[in-house]
């Protein structure tokens, strides 16, 4: 489906959403209102929103710990979503979850998942329910490239590519894994690459451009409801903030980054950035039609933190709930 | 007319075969399962009722085996998979205890997660150390599980038939060595409910709580106790968790003495969670300290002699027994 203006002004929207939210995030992390730890997605928020509107309403999603983009760009409600992150009796598991452990069943998103890389074979079996039910879905599994070098990354997709399961791999590249840069994580720095070991089609894309991560998506996604089988899309991200609101910075506080790393990737490599750049280019935006939709984003995460602050503690007997149907 | 008798590996076929005709979103996955029956036999004939939409034999990846199931169930689908020997789940415990246990707890209670892993269990039959042991006291730990571990062809049709229509998921322990025994079951359908231990033998003098293979011993050791005049009651637990504490709290409250045996090495066996919630709750019941009887903290050998040394027989029973009298 080629994108209107219309797509394309709601997509820069998104962005500037998921970036609002997270950046919101880390305010109230600062704050203390964050149990634990979250970790923000700022500098992918093109993977997010790229992917997610290529998808069917019917498509699965399972994600990992870095997945609040993924969420919002799938239309979940923030303040459930913000509320959870905030550990309250309102938010998607009533506040027992929390950043890692989000999902919207309403929307198809079946979990995000603390574990690195745990998502990577239960993609595949929600992908066997459609295949076996042969539904007109696809399973769409979001991970890591530090994820990629667990054992179930291996298994998961032998198994996929072995009974033609109609999943879609994003592997989200964003060069770190916590602290360690690629360069120290994968033999072959190509992970893309990969896919051939296991007859599966390997794409690489520039995760700095949400059309081109929509339409590789959109590629895997027809091939994989045409029986195809999956696809991996290795997507390379830049990563603009620390690994986790807990994990920043080396013990001393100095960076385990290469030295003005991170500005030139703010100066080049931000997608939002990149992508307002060119829809002034197309003339679909000028800074009257931005401001109000970054002032639509705004609302939408000040009313979100307005209910998430003011939502009740679980209740104590809350922690029986659900650990047996 | 006499009740018709099967064996053990029989009576798990066919549990299976009828909770697949009553049911068509149970399937089997699992390492040798389909073609050949299974390593020990107990899936033989299912590939043939159902063919191999429905029973598929899968690589050896564990991993990809429960983490499939997980995905599997959480769109809805029954899965029943094997993994091959109990001492192998330790290679996906990741999928078991930190996927499929919490899911449902991860999404407000969602989905379903309907899903049995069966496993041969235990030793006896000289498979060495990687191919004897019995890790029932690591899954009763984990809240979201449920733990079965039948001793009988009976008990194991209407455990595994119970196991399957759970929307939990279900740890399902095949002592190895109990395959080819044979028992009495109904060709009918029906099922014993998770939870309830069965009193195999009434008895007024002492009681012998066990599980698993263990069982037919002490069941021998009953009979030779009774000859000289020592009336024992032996409690088959049937299911670790739930575990039907009240029923060993009435034998004990009658009795006044308790044995626990078990297969699995004494420290940190369910043996001794069964000691600790008895004597929290009948500890003014009981006339003598309890006694455990387990195998011996080493490894399983291979020779027949050294291996039987290791596991507990009738005479270590007996002389539990003898020690609370
Ligand atoms: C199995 C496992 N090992 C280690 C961790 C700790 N941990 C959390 S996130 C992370 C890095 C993951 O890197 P990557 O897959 O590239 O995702 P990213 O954080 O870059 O989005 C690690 C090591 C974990 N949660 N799970
Ligand atoms: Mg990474």
């Amino acid at each position: 489906m080629e994108l209107t203006k219309e797509n394309l002004l709601d997509m820069y929207r998104q962005m500037v959403t998921i970036r609002l939210f997270e950046q919101n995030l880390m305010h109230y992390a600062g704050e203390g209102h964050v149990p634990g730890t979250g970790h923000v997605s700022i500098g992918e928020e093109a993977i997010a929103v790229g992917a997610c509107r290529a998808l069917a309403p019917q498509d699965y999603i399972i994600s990992t710990h870095r997945a609040h983009g993924h969420l919002i760009a799938r239309g979940t409600h923030i303040p459930t979503m913000l509320a959870e992150v905030f550990g309250k009796a309102t938010g998607c598991t009533g506040g027992k979850g929390g950043s890692m452990h989000l999902s919207d069943f309403d929307r198809n998103i079946l979990g995000t998942n603390g574990i690195v890389g745990g998502g990577i074979n239960i993609a595949g079996g929600v992908g066997l329910t459609i295949k076996m039910k042969k539904t007109d879905q696809v399973s769409v599994c979001f991970f890591g490239d530090g994820a990629s070098n667990r054992g179930v990354f291996h298994e998961g997709f032998n198994l996929a590519s072995l009974w033609k399961i109609p999943v879609v791999y994003i592997c989200t590249n964003n060069q770190y894994a916590m602290t360690l840069p690629l360069c120290k994580n994968c033999a072959n720095q190509d992970i893309s690459a990969r896919a051939t070991a296991y007859d599966m089609p390997g794409l690489r894309v520039d995760g700095t451009d949400v059309i081109a991560v929509y339409e590789a998506v959109s590629g895997a996604l027809e091939r994989a409801r045409q029986g195809g089988g999956p696809s991996l899309i290795e997507i390379i991200a830049f990563r603009l903030q620390g690994h986790s609101m807990r994990m920043d910075a080396m013990p001393d506080g100095s960076s385990y980054r290469p030295e003005g790393e991170i500005a030139d990737w703010w100066d080049n490599k931000d997608p939002i950035k990149i992508f307002r750049e060119k829809l002034y280019g197309l003339g679909y935006l000028d800074d009257e039609v931005a401001a109000t939709l970054e002032a639509a984003a705004k609302k939408d995460i000040d009313e979100a933190t307005e209910f998430a602050l003011n939502s009740p503690e679980p209740k104590p007997e809350s922690i029986y709930e659900w650990i047996y149907a | 007319m006499a009740q018709r008798q099967i064996s053990y590996r029989e009576a798990v076929a066919e549990a299976i075969i009828e909770e697949m005709t009553r049911d068509d979103r149970v399937f089997l996955m699992g390492e040798d399962i389909a073609v050949v029956g299974g390593a020990f036999g107990a899936t033989k004939g299912i590939l043939a009722a159902f063919g191999e939409e429905r029973v598929m034999d899968t690589p050896i990846s564990e991993t990809a085996i429960v983490g499939y199931a997980v995905g599997a169930a959480m769109t809805g689908l029954r899965p029943v998979v094997e993994i091959m020997r109990c001492d192998w789940m330790t290679i996906c415990m990741d999928e078991i205890v930190n996927q499929a246990a919490k899911m449902r707890y991860f999404t407000a209670g969602r989905p379903e997660m309907a899903m049995v892993i069966r496993t041969a269990t235990e030793g006896g039959i000289g498979l060495g150390a990687q191919h004897s042991q019995s890790f029932e006291a690591w899954f009763a730990h984990i809240p979201g599980l449920k733990v079965v571990m039948p001793s009988t062809p009976y008990d194991v049709k209407g455990l595994l038939k119970s196991a399957i229509r759970d929307p939990n998921p279900v740890i399902f322990m095949e002592p190895i060595i109990l395959y080819g025994t044979s028992g009495p079951v109904p060709k009918e359908d029906y099922t014993i409910p998770l939870g309830q231990a069965d009193v195999k033998r009434e008895g007024k003098d002492a009681t012998i709580v066990c599980w698993g293979a263990v069982t037919s011993r002490v069941m021998n050791a009953a009979k030779m106790l009774a000859d000289e005049g020592i009336d024992t009651e032996v409690i088959d637990i049937r299911t670790i968790r739930p575990l039907d504490i009240e029923a060993i709290l009435a034998s004990v409250r009658k009795t006044g003495r308790l044995v626990v045996a078990h297969e699995a090495n004494k420290t940190g066996g369910f043996g001794a969670e069964i000691v600790a919630q008895v004597q929290e709750k009948a500890f003014d019941h009981l006339d003598a300290p309890i006694q455990r009887v387990a195998a011996n903290d080493v490894l399983i050998p291979i020779n027949r002699n050294l291996e039987l040394m290791v596991l507990p027989r009738e005479e270590q029973v007996i002389a539990g027994v003898k020690a609370v009298l």
